[in-house]
């Protein structure tokens, strides 16, 4: 028991800070993400109802491939393209030298992509929900497209949209794991760390598990709560 | 700058690697096939008896069954086959004389086999929670009429609940093929060679980004295809329904 306790100590030879860091950089790698991708996933979504070919057809194509895409696979080609696809550029215009790619930055773009695919479901799926009558009457009231959106349909869609984004979000959260194979210190990367240097895989991995756990239940409470909130004005359900 | 367009493109474009490779890539597209069908059947039994122990009247099976969901759906898929592939590493040195007298050695020093028992795990607990909430959408009136008629309860289910469960279980079992389909890619961080194993084996050796590209490519027609043949299946066995 005390063997296990050092371990995780906050002092020499602990594991215990970075363990926390790593966590803390999960948090803010997935609080970093949503906000991208749910708007990328918006304005995709809006593409998709576009009566227009030219802006439906990359919209649907976009969500095709993101969705269908590993997430590790998105991670990759994102990381190392964007790599060799600067480093070439650089040299063609004469820089010398690599470039690299913060893995935080090339985490968040890709796993943005992602949830970008997945919430334009989520957002097609609520923007059908709401009336057509509902934009006819604000037009009806002389407010502008732009007005009509932010003030009378976004702020429902939000709230059919709620238990969707929030299975987006768990997904996400889980999927910041994947970020750790191109050497972000979060807690995947750490624990990884922990199990090579001190070969208590059970240990390590477990706790981390129970980490992950941990975000996980506290996530379910939270968006339990938001959506129970956003539906106060419509009575019990 | 029409050059540095073309070398752009040629980071994605290059033929030769299917040329040298090509082999590499169909044998890792095999056992990524292979890992899905394999842990998703596996996951399917898994996950019926899992949902079964969460309707269970019993508190005990039905709370457990809840703490087993809630786990591998709570956690990352690579924490937990990190958990069960390095943990179970630490005891197989101690089981080796044992495993080598039953000559089960070779299976269990591969990763194959941890790999498919972690994807079995996790993907029987969202098989288990798809039928739990498809059993509980075949309506109470049908359990009532089936024993007012005396059928007994194996029979109940069999007749009865599974026929119509599967059904409403069709599209999210659909989906969870899919995801698995996906996921898997993650068996290429214990070291077996499946499709992404493949390509990241690849890349490293030549530095060519176009074999993450027929990566994607494969993938996508994977996902495409079970998409299709869902929505085929479904049309044909919801034909009843239709009005």
């Amino acid at each position: 028991m005390d063997y296990y306790l050092k371990l995780v100590s906050f002092n020499d030879g602990g594991w215990g800070w970075l363990l926390l860091k790593g966590a803390a950089i999960t948090i803010s790698l997935a609080v970093a993400t949503l906000p991208f991708g749910l708007a990328l996933g918006l304005v995709v979504a809006l593409g998709q109802r576009s009566k227009s070919r030219v802006l439906r057809v990359p919209a649907i194509a976009f969500t095709t491939v993101f969705r269908g895409l590993p997430e590790l696979l998105t991670l990759y080609l994102v990381y190392f393209g964007l790599q060799l696809g600067l480093q070439r550029l650089g040299r063609d215009l004469g820089f010398s030298g690599g470039i690299d790619i913060p893995p935080f930055v090339a985490g968040m773009m890709a796993l943005g992509l992602v949830i970008a695919a997945f919430s334009s479901e989520v957002w097609v799926g609520a923007l059908n929900a709401i009336s057509a009558g509902q934009g006819e009457a604000a037009r009806s009231l002389g407010l502008s497209p732009g007005q009509t959106f932010r003030f009378i349909l976004l702020p429902q869609i939000i709230r059919v949209a709620l238990p969707g984004i929030g299975n987006n979000w768990m997904v996400l959260l889980k999927d910041t794991s994947l970020v750790s194979v191109i050497t972000l210190p979060e807690l995947m990367f750490v624990t990884s760390r922990a199990n090579v240097v001190t070969k208590e895989a059970f240990f390590f991995f477990g706790l981390a598990s129970l980490i992950y756990l941990f975000f996980s239940l506290v996530s379910m409470a939270g968006l339990g709560r938001l959506e129970a909130r956003s539906n106060r004005g419509y009575g019990l359900r | 700058m029409m050059d540095s367009l073309r070398d752009i493109a040629g980071l994605f474009l290059n033929l030769d690697i299917l040329d040298r490779y090509g082999y590499r890539i169909l044998q890792g597209l095999g056992l990524t096939l292979q890992l899905v069908a394999v842990s998703v059947l596996f996951g399917f039994v898994l996950g019926m008896l899992i949902a079964h122990a969460r309707l269970s009247k019993s508190w005990l099976l039905s709370g457990l069954a809840y703490c087993y969901t809630t786990f591998f759906r709570g956690t990352p898929l690579l924490c937990q086959l990190f958990l069960v592939y390095y943990g179970i590493g630490l005891f197989l040195p101690a089981w080796r004389a044992t495993l080598e007298d039953i000559g089960l050695w070779a299976y269990f020093r591969d990763a194959y086999i941890w790999v498919v028992i972690t994807f079995t795990l996790n993907t029987a607990a969202y098989q288990a929670e798809a039928l739990r909430g498809a059993m509980q959408a075949v309506p109470r009136g049908q359990t009532e009429a089936a024993k007012a008629l005396g059928l007994h309860q194996f029979r109940i289910l069999q007749t009865i609940i599974w026929p119509q469960a599967l059904l409403i279980a069709l599209r999210p079992l659909g989906n969870e093929l899919i995801i698995m389909i996906k996921a898997s890619s993650i068996a290429s961080l214990a070291t077996l060679y499946d499709l992404m194993g493949q390509t990241r084996f690849i890349f490293a050796r030549t530095f060519d980004l176009s074999v993450y590209l027929y990566a994607a490519i494969l993938y996508l027609l994977m996902v495409e295809t079970i998409r299709r043949l869902w929505g085929l299946m479904e049309t044909r066995l919801m034909r009843h329904t239709l009005r």
